[in-house]
């Protein structure tokens, strides 16, 4: 009869921790399979009153967002991007549970952002680039202990986590000044660590490195990638910048017109778009368009030509070098294409027009 | 001894909004000369409606049958009590510009209610200012009024700072949530917390009858000082208000505030549906 009793009692206890294993799943966890962000078929419809007449107004409804559908998985790190009035910042603001979806559902880490917006505030972090979250008269270190009561996280957690932020990226010596002589990079470095104090399972950052300088953005990406790596906290970023997302993502929307043109990995995208650059060369004296073997003049604006060439066929050094031996020069740069213009690669790219 | 989750709370919530004061004092302090020019001109605005009520005192000895320290008393308990409101809850006027610049939206992401967050990220030391003149001439008045103080009368006046505070409050939270709806009704919002307090300084029956019904009633001022003083000094009372009255003030306070939250929260939903 002992024999029976052993193995039910197995077969519980095996049970038991299978029910178990997910709920031990704790925020901040890299549980790969976690469905974090869940958006699904939401519309956002705003009403915009404009005047008419002295007192009559009239009412128009204006679409940010329509239909826009996908999920973020734990530990994923994605990259939101479209031109200004995409729809990019409305959909962030749902996610976080600053605004009601008018149709559709969201879902943040279990729970629906509005209605759970005070229990979701703990678990998530958000950086809007253009907007503070710092005491603007205050010590930037007074900023992070205000937070600390804010958040009411642990004091010893508190101090490991600033201790470990203010050492990455090199806060140290700005903890004593008040915020408004910081400079804009300086500033973006403490909203990074304002926001990921509380170990939010989840950061959205609405365009992080808007106006910052290369060295600036350079320590926010590498900041932001170290904390998805390590950490496992799952990235969504907004940004009209390509740069971010090839340096930062493995996979990336494109918004326009509220609604999502584009959900894949980066890198097939940039394999099939993103691969023209063009070279701007400011010669010597102007000159007739020059005439390239790998590349093709686009422009011409007195001394200066715009050179289109393909990353697959031919590189930067190539194309170079053979300006250069046709013509004396005095300047170059190398432009990215631009987001608007990607954009309008994938519509030419396909057969029927998506707006 | 464990403490009760709701008390653990409200001691954390205490301890917030209390760091959350010092550090706004601390950024107010960095331009300490307009702290001190405003703490002060604040004071002196207050003053300067008890000095007009003197004046007209002076030419005629009562108003409405009310004697100067009943008119001290009323001037003093309403303003006072405008005063703790003012300091309290008056910086929820912050919050027009607040929806208008989307400095709101940073406000929803922290784990700590709205209204608080802005009471305590708004507090304003120098509208203590505005204490200094009613607390004076309220002690003047307790002192020259023809009347014996129990321990039940200053019980009496107690309650009724608390109330009038409580009501002001209400009103301060009622006005900002007009905010919610329409952006920039700052201006139209204090007619109604600034101009209902200047009314409120004179006795009610002064005023015509539909003025009566809206400031005294329907906003329930007279539930301020009209009311308290009107019992406490069993003063004229051409209105003939039942002695009961006064017994509903607390209640009337505690009613006006939860209307007033009433509405809070619902433009807060409002806001979440409309945007910024």
């Amino acid at each position: 009869m002992s024999g029976t009793s052993t193995p039910e009692s197995a077969a519980t206890g095996g049970e038991v921790v299978e029910v178990g294993k997910p709920a031990a799943t704790t925020p901040g966890g890299a549980d790969q399979d976690q469905v974090v962000i869940s958006v699904d078929g939401v519309d956002k419809t705003y009403v915009v009153r404009t005047r008419a007449g002295r007192l009559r107004r009239t009412k128009r409804e204006v679409e940010a967002v329509a239909g826009v559908s996908f999920t973020v998985r734990a530990g994923e790190m994605v990259g939101y991007l479209g031109p200004n009035g995409a729809g990019k910042s409305t959909t962030i603001k749902m996610i976080t549970g600053i605004l009601t979806p008018t149709a559709g559902r969201v879902e943040v880490l279990g729970l629906t952002p509005t209605v759970d917006r005070a229990v979701l505030t703990r678990q998530i972090g958000v950086v809007f680039g253009q907007r503070s979250q710092l005491w603007w008269d205050l010590p930037l270190g007074d900023s992070f202990e205000l937070l600390h009561y804010l958040y009411r996280t642990e004091r010893d957690r508190h101090e490991h986590n600033l201790a470990e932020f203010v050492a990455r990226l090199d806060l140290g010596s700005l903890l004593e000044r008040p915020v408004r002589q910081l400079s804009l990079g300086q500033r973006m470095r403490g909203e990074l660590t304002a926001a990921l104090l509380h170990d939010p399972a989840l950061v959205v950052l609405d365009e992080p490195t808007i106006g910052l300088d290369v060295v600036s953005k350079f320590a926010v990406r590498d900041f932001l990638s170290e904390v998805n790596a390590e950490r496992g906290t799952t990235v969504l970023l907004t940004t009209h910048d390509l740069d971010d997302v090839e340096q930062l993502c493995e996979r990336m929307l494109i918004i326009d017109h509220g609604q999502v043109l584009l959900d894949g990995r980066v890198d097939a995208f940039k394999a099939e778009h993103g691969t023209e650059r063009t070279l701007v060369v400011d010669l010597e004296r102007a000159a007739p368009p020059l005439t390239l073997t790998a590349a093709t003049v686009t422009a011409v604006e007195g001394p200066r030509q715009w050179v289109r060439f393909d990353r697959r066929t031919t590189t930067a050094a190539e194309v170079i070098q053979e300006v250069v031996s046709r013509e004396p020069i005095r300047d170059l740069t190398i432009e990215e294409p631009q987001i608007e213009e990607l954009i309008r690669r994938i519509y030419s790219a396909r057969p029927e027009p998506g707006v | 001894m464990a403490e009760s989750p709701p008390v653990r709370q409200w001691r954390h919530e205490f301890v917030l909004i209390r760091r959350l004061i010092k550090a706004r004092i601390r950024s107010d302090w960095q331009y300490r000369v307009s702290f001190i020019a405003l703490m002060t001109s604040q004071a002196a605005f207050t003053a300067l409606e008890f000095v007009t009520l003197l004046l007209i005192l002076r030419l005629v000895p009562t108003i409405g049958g009310w004697t100067g320290a009943e008119v001290a008393m009323l001037y003093g308990l309403s303003a006072l009590s405008f005063g703790v409101a003012d300091m309290l809850f008056g910086s929820v006027e912050r919050l027009s510009t607040y929806v208008q610049q989307g400095e709101f939206d940073r406000v929803l992401l922290r784990p700590v209610s709205p209204l608080l967050q802005l009471v305590a990220l708004e507090f304003e030391l120098r509208r203590a200012g505005k204490m200094v003149p009613p607390m004076l001439v309220l002690g003047w008045a307790v002192a020259n009024v023809e009347i014996g103080w129990t321990p039940a009368r200053a019980l009496l006046l107690v309650a009724a700072v608390v109330s009038g505070s409580v009501i002001y409050a209400a009103l301060w939270i009622l006005s900002a949530s007009v905010s919610f709806w329409a952006v920039a009704s700052k201006e139209a919002a204090n007619a109604f917390t600034y101009g209902g307090q200047f009314a409120n300084e004179y006795p009610l029956h002064l005023y015509r009858n539909w003025i009566r019904v809206v400031l005294g009633w329907a906003i329930p001022l007279a539930f301020v000082a009209y009311v308290p003083v009107q019992s406490l000094l069993d003063a004229a009372n051409p209105l003939g208000l039942p002695s009961w009255l006064v017994f509903t003030v607390p209640l009337v306070a505690a009613g006006t505030l939860a209307s007033a939250l009433t509405v809070w929260r619902t433009g807060i939903r409002h806001y979440q549906s409309t945007g910024s």
